[in-house]
């Protein structure tokens, strides 16, 4: 028979605090079930969010424990210390109540790095040949499957510490789309990721890779945007 | 928000990239009195030599050589560094970093065995 | 930080690492000798080739560490790009005329 879990949950906006409840530990239990419980049996009042609740929309990401998680992907056996938790929005972000947080500067910065196709034909056109063994298609396939849950954005240290930082997502989108011979998006890209506050403020600290829940590598993808960046600066094709 | 102890921020690289940081500070901190002990050569060399007699003690010994994992520490990393945005991706930055880290130690505690 | 205060940081940083390894070595052979003020000097005095190598490594560190000032006190601090540039210029400045002082002790007087 399990016991109950002792779970803190974050409460309230900016100023709020953390609030504890009891919830019966359940075999193979998530994170999610765990937030689901309080809302439905103990506080309908409870905010957060959540979508498909099997690991494919990013929709639950929040802090578990110190670091951000799908919550619905994290059995709570792996992470409850002593049947305690701690649950608290995403970092980084706007809190709008209890564990939603506002995504708007997410995807904001995801325009300002112009993550953004840029078509270079019409439909009248003939479709270009994509190779998938492509040098520059295994780039974009390698970081492509990102779905913007946040988990990056609020693992990162610089964003943390730079408000303006464009951050790990927005970045590796922007390398997707340099690498995509059916993108137009060019020098200008490069210029919107070579800005200050750009690809160059990127410490490597890695936490972006290490809690990924796609497995993509921002540090790899922003590595390769310094390059470029570089070499077209070099070039005289962008300016400071 | 409250920043609480954050899990993640343990890991092996975060602590390097910290270690990067403040190593370099220290060195930028350092740089200006070590150019200052060199200028005391500007009037001869007594001065220089006067300063090298004090440096001949335990405990700025300890000091130097702290200096000098500073120095090998904040190269290594930055060569690391240099290796991830320069050349193709390679996991095992963890272990690289870590390694960086001994090695600088190692070198440190050599230069203190030497001098005493 | 943008492209040219990265492209500069880096590339001293790179210029600068054979450099540490020479000074590590150098350090390594002047502590296992004992050398005294009078040792040094008699290496260093009219010597171009430390003049040019402590020279270059003097202007290398100035403009690496005022960079990397920069970026911390941007990060760390309340300071804004402005104010943080203005210090690091400062900082690298007084770095830069520090260390010619130096290498000019130590290569000429």
């Amino acid at each position: 028979m399990l016991g109950d879990l002792s779970v803190s949950l974050w409460r309230g906006g900016k100023d709020g605090r953390y609030e504890t409840y009891n919830v019966p530990q359940r075999a193979s239990q998530t994170v999610l079930d765990v937030v689901t419980f309080v809302q439905r049996h103990i506080d309908p009042t409870l905010s957060y969010r959540f979508a498909c609740r099997v690991g494919v929309c990013g929709s639950c990401a929040m802090t578990v424990n110190g670091r951000p998680r799908w919550t619905c992907r994290t059995h709570v056996s792996k992470v409850a210390d002593s049947g305690r938790l701690e649950i608290g929005p995403l970092e980084n972000l706007p809190v709008i109540k209890d564990l939603t947080t506002d995504m708007q500067p997410f995807f904001e910065k995801w325009q300002k790095a112009q993550g953004v196709f840029a078509p270079s034909k019409t439909r009248y056109d003939e479709i270009e040949q994509i190779r998938p063994d492509s040098p520059a298609r295994r780039l974009v396939d390698a970081a492509i499957e990102c779905i913007n849950c946040g988990v990056c954005y609020s693992a990162c240290d610089t964003v943390r510490w730079n408000a303006d930082y464009l951050g790990p997502a927005a970045l590796t989108r922007a390398w997707t789309l340099d690498n995509d011979e059916r993108d137009a998006g060019g020098t200008a890209r490069l210029q919107a990721v070579a800005a200050a506050d750009g690809c160059h403020a990127c410490h490597s600290h890695q936490s972006c890779q290490e809690l990924c829940p796609q497995a993509l590598n921002p540090t790899a993808a922003i590595a390769g945007l310094k390059r470029r960046t570089t070499a077209a600066y070099l070039k005289g094709e962008i300016k400071a | 928000m409250i920043a609480r102890a954050i899990k993640h921020r343990g890991s092996a690289l975060w602590i390097a990239a910290l270690v990067h940081r403040l190593s370099g500070l220290a060195l930028a901190i350092f740089l200006p009195l070590h150019f200052l002990a060199l200028g005391l050569a500007i009037d001869g060399e007594a001065k220089l030599a006067s300063f090298l007699r004090w440096t001949d003690q335990p405990l700025v010994k300890f000091a130097e050589s702290g200096l000098l994992f500073l120095l090998t520490v904040h190269l290594l990393g930055g060569l690391r560094v240099l290796v991830i945005e320069n050349l193709d991706w390679h996991d095992g930055q963890k272990q690289l970093a870590t390694l960086a880290a001994a090695v600088s130690a190692i070198i440190a505690f050599i230069f203190l065995a030497r001098v005493f | 930080m943008n492209v040219r205060l990265y492209v500069w940081q880096r590339a001293t940083a790179a210029l600068m690492a054979p450099l540490v390894l020479v000074h590590i070595a150098v350090i390594f052979y002047a502590t296992r000798k004992g050398m005294t003020a009078a040792d040094i000097l008699s290496r260093t005095h009219n010597s171009i080739a430390w003049a040019s190598y402590y020279g270059i490594f003097v202007a290398a560190v100035s403009i690496h560490a005022s960079i990397g000032v920069r970026n911390v006190l941007t990060e760390w601090s309340s300071l804004h790009d402005r104010r943080a540039g203005l210090f690091a210029i400062v900082f690298g400045l007084l770095l830069a005329a520090l260390g010619v002082r130096a290498v000019y002790a130590v290569v000429l007087s």
